[in-house]
């Protein structure tokens, strides 16, 4: 039984918690959070689209809405990237655009709290660090925290029409 | 039902007044005002007036009021018109527009600009006629009595001695006589003259019909009830003997409420009727037969365009419109999955499926253009701009419009009014010159401004032309370098163009009225961009300047044929496909190394492989297995080479840059039968993307760089 005093202390602390969608690329683990995710779906029916970089697998028919489908495996250059019944495509709501990334596989939702979130070390050449809001720690877990807003609408992923252009 | 529930009707009916008064103002010949349209416009004041009374807008009826009794002098020939009258009327009609949107937003009208318009219009009148205005005895105050709903049978009907009726009512006796009215407008005529009062005798024949009645409606509101139906050349109305005695004092104050009466929307006029009707079978005895016509003939007139339109919000049609593109894409499905079955077990289902396809393009069709609207929409607003424009400025300028008949999408034509405007001022401003420097430069003193609009592939272009003195390059240079801007002498002229979108630009010596701030056509081109579309300009020096607007169909259908090469489909415009041919070695000619070029019809035409183009792998790439497909892009032709022509449907439009960017030779997408993406070839874009790639190919052979800068000077 939990006193009214825990009660509120515990909804403060579940305010600052976030959920996260976690996924795989490869052996690494991923995580974005859950309020931009708006679906899991298959990969398929992909249409490519000439003269775009190779990341971008093409746009799909999304029950009506053409959707851009970013392969994240190639953008952060993993060495194998396989389309099979296995992959999967996570629609994401970013800013007012809809599009998909394409990962290896979807693992669980987590719940951080602000103390398991860690700050991103400066490193990286392939993922800037600017893309990330921070490490999560987990037991023996690590998850990367994709700031995928930022990601996404960032001039090296072309899926935005460039200011002035 | 609460009567605010008709606000809503009213204003947009009001408005749609409003907008035909001033189309008839601007059209109206001052020298030779036809007859017709001075009746147009006094109709639509005096509807707005009625309804203005019936929901008590005060301010609204009077100045209508006014107005209204003004325009009736005009209409009679008293009131002779001038140029500055008409502006006058112009300034009275958005004055009344003000006052409109006040009563929309549940403002109080402006009463300072109220009592404004009010004294010009009375000064106009003494000015012109030598004659105050009638009605302009109850002003503000008196006006508010005006307002009240109708008393719901205000006649004293069943009233054997119209004595009594007059005393109590303060009826005035009226003699109406109908010079050379028809039978049929005469029952029409007796039947409105009933609703307004009682009729007490009625003789004559065609030529002049007498009606004698007693009413407690003034004269003119009378006469402007009946010239909905006859002219009114073809009334004549006086007071038999003298207005009602005694009463005359009681009179005045029981007029007010009356006064909103005759011009009541049908429903509260038509309660009385039956009241009346009963106990005066005298009065329907000319025509019984003509009766229920006659009524409803009133009835249509009285409704306006009730009976033809409806108004309904944008987002239910677009949510039609969405489900009608999902009915295609599954129709479209299911139009694949039998065509795998055998014809004859399954007749009956390929007959069904037949009938479906055609119901469901016929339904596409019906729903698009439900939100297609002429450009005429936008065009029709510019008369009165340029009009305006041009007289402040003291030049002289005709308009001209072409292609007023081109259907761009609802939404695209609210929002290219604004940026449109302002380049029609600018024109103005800028670029048409002062009659005398016209003249003295060989051209004529009236300038002239082009507006036009025409479909071209999946775009539209929307085009500001005028023959004034064309752009400077010298004096936009110099004032891009006071600004600081990065400019240089090399400069193309497009590059150059370009300049005056800079924010803050502007080459006007003087900061008019009219343009010249420098605020402006930086907005312009932002709001074009955020529809999608860009701004070009051509210019040569003395002979004018043209801004062409070039705007992607963001919505739209298109006839489309679907083209495969390699394992992809690709959707080609129809309208831009002018043939399709399978071409022998023999017509192909090599070119400059890599170029080829197809002889049809002793015509040689420039090669575009599609696969080179959009590096789509495992195409045919031996020429003569290809299939050539002519198409013509802003006046360019070439020959498109793909593998195999698919069929010919009709495509949503899908706008990639909802979710992602423009593609380079691609200008939307669509969905197919089997729920796959196929995207929508841009003609034009294709052919300067294949050049360029050929170019940077070549550049990389010859390692060397400046090809890359030709993409920039091609002509567009």
């Amino acid at each position: 039984m939990t006193t009214p005093t825990t009660e509120a202390a515990l909804a403060a602390t579940e305010d600052q918690n976030r959920e996260f969608l976690v996924f795989s690329l490869g052996d690494e683990e991923y995580a974005i959070d859950i309020l931009k995710v708006q679906e899991i779906r298959g990969y398929e029916n992909v249409t490519r689209i000439a003269n775009a970089p190779e990341f971008i697998k093409g746009v799909t028919n999304l029950r009506g809405v053409i959707v851009p489908i970013v392969d994240l495996r190639i953008k952060f250059h993993l060495d194998k990237v396989e389309y099979g019944g296995q992959t999967v495509v996570i629609v994401l709501n970013v800013g007012e655009r809809i599009v998909g990334i394409v990962v290896d596989g979807v693992s669980d939702v987590m719940t951080l709290t602000p103390e398991q979130i860690k700050p991103a070390p400066e490193f990286g050449v392939t993922l800037s660090s600017d893309y990330l809001s921070g490490l999560g720690s987990l037991e023996d877990r690590m998850l990367v925290l994709v700031d995928i807003d930022k990601l996404l609408t960032s001039q090296e992923m072309a899926l935005v029409d460039s200011v002035g252009e | 039902m609460d009567i605010t529930d008709f606000y809503d009707t009213f204003f947009e009916e009001a408005e749609e007044l409003l907008a035909d008064m001033e189309r008839h103002l601007l059209e109206l010949d001052v020298e030779e005002p036809d007859a017709e349209q001075l009746n147009a416009i006094f109709r639509a004041a005096h509807s707005i007036k009625g309804g203005a009374g019936t929901f008590g807008f005060d301010v609204l009826q009077k100045t209508t009021h006014l107005f209204e009794n003004l325009l009736d002098h005009t209409r009679k020939g008293e009131l002779t018109l001038r140029r500055d009258i008409v502006d006058t009327f112009l300034e009275t009609k958005d004055m009344l527009h003000d006052q409109l949107d006040a009563y929309r937003n549940d403002e109080a009208p402006d009463q300072e600009a109220f009592e404004r318009i009010c004294q010009t219009l009375q000064q106009l009148a003494l000015e012109e006629i030598g004659q105050e205005l009638e009605g302009a005895g109850d002003t503000p105050g008196a006006a508010g009595a005006a307002a009240p709903k109708p008393e719901p049978i205000p006649e004293p009907a069943p009233e054997p001695e119209p004595a009594a009726g007059e005393a109590a009512t303060g009826s005035t006796r009226l003699t109406v006589s109908l010079l050379g009215v028809g039978d049929k407008d005469r029952g029409l005529l007796v039947e409105e003259l009933e609703q307004l009062g009682e009729i007490q005798a009625q003789e004559g024949d065609a030529a002049c019909y007498r009606v004698t009645l007693t009413t407690s409606a003034a004269a003119e509101d009378i006469e402007a009830v009946m010239c909905f139906i006859v002219e009114p050349e073809q009334l004549k109305i006086e007071p038999v003997g003298e207005a009602t005695t005694g009463a005359a004092a009681a009179a005045e104050p029981a007029r007010a409420p009356q006064d909103a009466e005759p011009e009541a929307p049908p429903a509260p006029a038509e309660a009385p009727k039956p009241a009346t009707e009963a106990p005066k079978p005298t009065a329907e005895a000319p025509e019984p037969a003509d009766k229920p016509k006659a009524r409803k003939a009133k009835k249509a007139k009285a409704g306006g365009g009730e009976s033809t339109s409806i108004r309904v919000s944008v987002e239910k049609v677009d949510q039609i419109i969405n489900l009608v593109g999902e009915l295609i894409i599954t129709q479209s499905m299911l139009d694949q999955t039998v065509s795998e079955l055998d014809n004859v077990n399954h007749s009956g289902l390929h007959n069904g499926m037949n009938l479906l396809q055609r119901n469901a393009r016929d339904l596409q069709e019906a729903v698009m253009s439900v939100r297609m609207i002429p450009m005429d929409f936008v065009f029709s607003r510019f008369p009165r701009v340029v009009r305006e424009t041009a007289g402040k400025l003291g030049k002289e300028i005709e308009l001209v419009t072409e292609g007023a008949a081109t259907e761009l999408d609802k939404s695209l034509t609210e929002r290219i009014i604004d940026p449109l405007t302002h380049l029609v001022r600018n024109s103005l401003d800028h670029g048409i010159e002062a009659p005398d420097v016209r003249e003295a430069a060989g051209k004529p003193r009236t300038g002239r401004l082009t507006l036009s609009a025409q479909h071209q592939g999946g775009n539209i272009l929307i085009e500001v032309s005028d023959d004034g003195g064309g752009l400077n390059r010298e004096k936009i240079l110099a004032k891009a370098r006071e600004s600081e801007l990065n400019v240089s002498d090399s400069m193309s002229d497009d590059e150059v163009w370009q300049l005056i979108f800079a924010p803050g630009f502007s080459t006007a010596q003087e900061v008019s009225d009219v343009s010249g701030r420098g605020v402006g056509m930086d907005v312009v081109k932002r709001n074009i961009q955020g529809m999608g579309g860009n701004v070009q300009i051509m210019s040569k020096p003395g002979e004018g300047t043209t801004i062409r607007i070039v705007l992607p169909l963001t919505l739209a259908i298109l006839d489309g044929m679907s083209i495969k090469v390699g394992e992809e489909v690709f959707i080609l415009p129809l309208s831009a496909v002018l043939e399709s041919l399978q071409p022998s070695k023999e017509d192909l000619y090599a070119m400059a190394g890599d170029d080829v070029v197809l002889k049809v019809r002793d015509e040689y035409l420039p090669v575009v492989p599609v696969h080179e183009a959009l590096d789509v792998t495992g195409a045919r790439t031996e020429l003569d297995e290809t299939i050539a497909v002519i198409v013509q892009g802003e006046g360019r032709r070439y020959a498109l080479l793909v593998d195999e022509l698919v069929g010919q449907q009709q495509v949503v439009v899908k706008n990639l840059e909802t979710n992602y960017r423009k593609v380079p030779g691609v200008s939307a997408a669509t969905i197919l039968g089997d729920g796959s993406v196929a995207l929508i070839l841009d003609i034009t874009d294709l052919h300067r993307l294949n050049r360029s790639k050929k170019e940077a190919r070549r550049g990389q052979r010859a390692a060397a760089p400046t090809t890359l800068t030709r993409k920039e000077v091609e002509p567009s």
